[in-house]
């Protein structure tokens, strides 16, 4: 076992784990935030994407000990206050989500795109999306939400 | 799937991760950005019985300026060798290899030097650094050793590393003001390149005066096409020029076959997008 200790959704967590263990089984299975989802389980899909110290990963490939020191926010971190993040709410507003099973994954992708590039073109989105798969095939309502998400900030 | 069971140490110090290395040697394997070892550890391929991390040693990280040449710590993201003004600068082409390498997530975790002593031969970072003649230095038990790019890649996923060693830096001779492009076949978004081609070019009155091509996914390597460095030499950069030349990019390769594409594919995707780098590189239309 290993001591690890980081922050998660704003809140300081201490615990043990087996060095094997990944992000996403830590956040899921210790701290319940099941939000976050484990899609293809080979590191393709983008399901599980949540931001380390920052920067979005893909958190079934990165081990919990890796984690450690850091600062980690995942989709239920993002609202505040009860009111939805402005890409959340674009997501909602037109539609972004079919099955819903990647949108966790996506809407945490489009805000570091979004944060890196606060005014991207379509082709800027879709290669900025490119490490998510949405297997409703649902991605032109999904780029829409970006683009509405952007408009909102930059209006 | 989760990795079988192994045991952790996160070193502060290269001299610290030696000491791990020699300590556990063939049981150990090393973790750089994880974003290849975790999907190994993760369907067994592979089970070490430890696992030394290099993402705490801070020395690792960054790029600096070294006079005629870059010093690209190994531990340094992808993201961040994307972002580099020095690398875009003094070494355009590996900034443009960086761009269509894998995908936005991956390229936060990954690292420059990972990915290299992965040696994938359908890894994007290879093709590049050999076109450039970057070298490669190596730590061990008995200090540090500079291996040409020429000699660190020996096979498929094989490399010059020994056991007991880390690679530590990566040294790119500057190409200031070269044209460079890297243009890669996929069939799918952020998926290994089929066929990918990188050509640095230096044209003076359009003429290209020197040029440099490395290929990925055309053996078991990364290579360097000399042959067709020398033919496109001295040539004009005329697409009909450009594509005469460009008929000798996979000569004394090997590629393999499989079913994305049989060797003789391969082979033609290569002289195909040989001339489309090129000219691309070169400012000119294809």
């Amino acid at each position: 076992m290993t001591r690890i200790s980081l922050t998660v959704d704003g809140q300081q967590v201490v615990d043990d784990v087996e060095p094997r263990m990944l992000l996403v089984q830590y956040l899921r299975e210790r701290l319940g935030k099941t939000g976050t989802v484990i899609g293809c389980d080979t590191s393709n899909c983008g399901a599980c994407t949540v931001h380390l110290d920052g920067r979005s990963v893909k958190s079934c490939n990165v081990l919990a000990v890796q984690a450690d020191g850091s600062e980690v926010t995942t989709i239920e971190g993002l609202a505040s206050n009860g009111q939805l993040h402005p890409v959340q709410e674009a997501f909602r507003e037109c539609h972004g989500l079919q099955c819903g099973f990647c949108t966790p994954g996506m809407i945490m992708q489009s805000v570091d795109l979004l944060e890196e590039n606060p005014d991207p073109t379509e082709q800027e989105i879709r290669l900025g999306l490119e490490g998510n798969l949405c297997r409703c095939t649902g991605y032109h309502n999904i780029v829409r939400s970006v683009q509405a998400a952007a408009k909102g900030a930059t209006s | 799937m989760i990795p079988a069971p192994f045991s952790y140490v996160a070193p502060t110090s290269v001299d610290e991760a030696l000491a791990a290395l020699a300590e556990h040697g063939d049981d150990a394997k090393i973790l750089a950005g994880g974003q290849s070892l975790l999907p190994v550890l993760r369907m067994r391929l592979n089970a070490p019985e430890w696992v030394i991390d290099l993402g705490r040693i801070d020395s690792l990280r960054g790029v600096r300026d070294a006079g005629d040449h870059l010093v690209i710590g190994a531990m340094t993201t992808h993201h961040d060798v994307l972002h580099d003004p020095l690398v875009a600068e003094h070494a355009a082409l590996i900034t443009a290899a960086a761009t269509d390498l894998a995908d936005a997530q991956v390229r936060h975790r990954g690292t420059f030097g990972g990915s290299l002593a992965h040696a994938d031969p359908a890894g994007d970072l290879g093709a590049p650094v050999l076109a450039l003649g970057a070298s490669f230095v190596i730590a061990g038990p008995s200090g540090t050793r500079t291996v040409p790019g020429t000699e660190f890649f020996v096979d498929l996923f094989e490399t010059a590393i020994g056991d007991d060693e880390i690679l530590t830096e990566v040294h790119v001779p500057k190409h200031t003001g070269w044209g460079a492009h890297y243009e890669k076949f996929v069939r799918v978004a952020h998926q290994w390149p089929i066929v990918a081609v990188a050509a640095a070019v230096r044209v003076e009155g359009g003429t290209i005066e020197h040029a440099r091509i490395g290929l990925t996914n055309m053996g078991s390597t990364p290579l360097r096409a000399t042959a067709v460095e020398e033919a496109l030499t001295g040539q004009p950069l005329t697409a009909d020029a450009v594509r005469a030349a460009a008929q000798h990019a996979a000569d004394g390769a090997n590629p393999p076959s499989d079913l994305n594409g049989d060797a003789s594919y391969r082979s033609h995707l290569a002289c195909v997008l040989t001339a489309r780098a090129v000219l691309a590189a070169g400012g000119a239309d294809g």
